[in-house]
């Protein structure tokens, strides 16, 4: 009988700096499993965002460059079209992609830049400690928000996936969630499915993956995966938002 | 080869072609626009990458990312832009990525003008962006000057795995001048297979590779510092270029001046020598690193009474000269600045004032 359970060669077996019940080793692991079964490891490069997943280079196992607040997107158009037969993926939280970098993904996913980006919504900025975020919720606390978010002053939150899924270039975005099992297991599909039309030299890749963090939601990681799953998820609906022709 | 009459922003793109850069990104700003118009129909014929990018923030990534992945690579901007650019010029110095940017200065500050300055000197060479960080910068006089320069950046930039700045001005980048494209300042991309990401299964020893910035652990941080340092200290020994004008004489002033500035300096030295007047210039090529001991010695001919500094700046690159002078000769400044460009009969006025 063959392994069924295994270490993915693209994770470095390694301890992660990430809070307890954080959702991060979870995404990590979805990438890293979607890169071993297409074996595309040794032509990968990584890119790691500010914030709580910065360290990512130290927890995958490829190449990896560095990017600064918000850049990932125009890194990674600048490898992948001087080396188009490497594979690309950003990894960006929701500071990161929806605030600083809205710029940068917007026109990557515009150009239809075949990279895939993976994106971490919790709703708000960890690295930093809990400040408001673009995706934070209508009267969520944050440190920059004490009395919760007062949207006639910050505007609604801003849904990543519906906004990519309105260009009309062709692309792949999808919202996905690994609050519980069966959740994984659709995110997991759809991590694969970003790379395997990257693979294909197809469009653009986006999968947003709704996330939790209980460190700055001030919550325990049990009432923090309950509060993303009636919280969140009526306001973020998981699905597809475009795929391919 | 034979010399072709070109404009300076075009000729600086086929000098990126044919010192075999085959990758440009970059956002239109005037008065450089011209090189990314001539690369958008170039590059692609030699089946290379243009691409005009949403912003010159995001077109600096797209910078660090290609060097990254060990291709050689181009932007071209001007001021504003290149304000724009230097977050990365700081994240590409520290990631020891190399790359070659291109600011055809302007008239600044804010929006300023689109006319020919000397005002970002100190965005150059002290750093635009933050941190400890110095790019390799060099200052060409005119058309063929700034074609030689282009195709040397390169091969610099690979030497020390840090960005080079070709710092021109306006003026070089909208005239026209004959030119010829030296085959023998075209070389070879260096091995980058140590550090570059360009997937490790093109590597023989297997391993992966990172380009960051980030050192979180102090001592290791004062370390990547010193390496850095390091780097420019070699650049001071190795990498200065200059030209000294009407220097074998017993001038009585030394000018210092560089770029479109200098070609005016010299006409004015030419009009003096006409007059019984001997002036000198030292013209620095690479303005980091800095002609620091021949500015020094030049100053100090026993002839020479006063230096003086002339530039399309309210004064910049004085702040060097008085550095390297140290005392033993008083250093003048005179400057214009927004499009504004000293003339012959001005230095001359001025000159004669110091006598």
């Amino acid at each position: 009988m063959g392994k069924s359970f295994s270490q993915p060669a693209a994770l470095s077996p390694t301890h992660t700096h990430y809070c307890p019940g954080c959702t991060h080793g979870i995404v990590h692991r979805l990438v890293a499993e979607a890169i071993d079964d297409l074996g595309i490891r040794e032509k990968t490069v990584g890119i790691a965002p500010v914030g709580c997943a910065v360290l990512a280079y130290n927890y995958f196992d490829c190449d990896f460059q560095e990017a600064a607040h918000g850049r990932a997107p125009a890194m990674a158009t600048g490898i992948k079209r001087v080396r188009p037969d490497l594979m690309v993926f950003t990894y960006q939280g929701d500071g990161d992609l929806a605030s600083i970098g809205m710029g940068e993904i917007i026109h990557a996913a515009n150009r239809g830049e075949k990279f895939t980006t993976i994106f971490i919504n919790n709703a708000i900025y960890g690295m930093t400690g809990g400040q408001m975020a673009p995706t934070t919720m209508p009267g969520q606390r944050a440190t920059t928000a004490p009395l919760g978010r007062d949207t006639g002053d910050t505007g609604m939150p801003i849904r990543m996936a519906n906004l990519l899924g309105e260009l009309v270039t062709p692309g792949y975005v999808t919202r996905q969630a690994v609050l519980k099992p069966q959740q994984v297991n659709k995110a997991k599909k759809a991590i694969r499915q970003a790379f395997q039309y990257q693979l294909e030299n197809r469009c653009f890749s986006f999968v947003e993956v709704v996330s939790t963090c209980p460190t700055n939601w001030g919550m325990t990681p049990v009432d923090a995966l309950k509060w993303a799953e009636d919280t969140l998820l009526p306001y973020y609906e998981l699905g597809d938002y475009k795929v391919p022709e | 080869m034979a010399k072709v009459l070109m404009k300076g922003n075009e000729a600086i793109g086929e000098a990126a072609i044919r010192a075999g850069c085959k990758n440009y990104f970059a956002y239109p700003i005037t008065p450089q626009s011209e090189v990314a118009e001539y690369l958008s129909k170039r590059l692609p014929e030699e089946g290379g990458v243009f691409l005009q990018g949403e912003s010159e923030v995001a077109v600096g990534y797209m910078i660090f990312g290609a060097a990254g992945a060990g291709e050689r690579v181009m932007t071209t901007s001007s001021s504003p832009g290149v304000s724009l650019m230097s977050e990365a010029l700081s994240y590409i110095t520290a990631a020891q990525c190399p790359a070659v940017f291109v600011n055809i200065m302007r008239g600044g500050p804010g929006l300023g003008g689109i006319l020919p300055s000397q005002g970002d000197y100190f965005q150059a060479t002290k750093g635009g962006g933050h941190g400890d960080y110095h790019l390799l910068v060099m200052a060409p006089d005119g058309v063929q000057e700034a074609v030689e320069m282009t195709m040397q950046a390169f091969t610099l930039a690979e030497k020390y795995r840090n960005p080079v700045m070709i710092l021109g001005d306006g003026l070089i980048g909208q005239m026209m001048e004959p030119v010829e494209f030296p085959d023998d300042l075209k070389t070879e991309p260096t091995n980058k297979d140590d550090w570059a990401t360009n997937g490790m299964a093109h590597r023989k020893s297997g391993k992966r590779n990172l380009v960051k910035s980030l050192f979180l652990d102090p001592a290791a941080l004062n370390n990547h510092n010193l390496l850095l340092k390091a780097k420019y200290e070699q650049m001071k020994k190795e990498e200065v270029q200059y030209e000294l004008y009407n220097a074998d004489t017993d001038y009585q002033v030394l000018i210092t001046s560089y770029g479109t500035m200098s070609r005016v300096c010299r006409t004015a030295i030419d009009l003096l020598k006409s007059e019984g007047i001997e002036v000198a210039m030292l013209r620095p090529k690479t303005l980091f690193p800095f002609p620091e001991t021949q500015v020094f010695d030049a100053a100090g001919k026993d002839s020479c009474k006063a230096v003086i500094s002339i530039e399309m700046s309210m004064g910049q690159m004085v702040e060097d000269v008085e550095r390297c002078v140290k005392g033993r000769r008083p250093v003048e400044f005179y400057g214009e600045c927004g499009g504004e460009i000293p003339s012959p009969e001005k230095i001359i006025e001025i000159i004669k004032a110091l006598l």
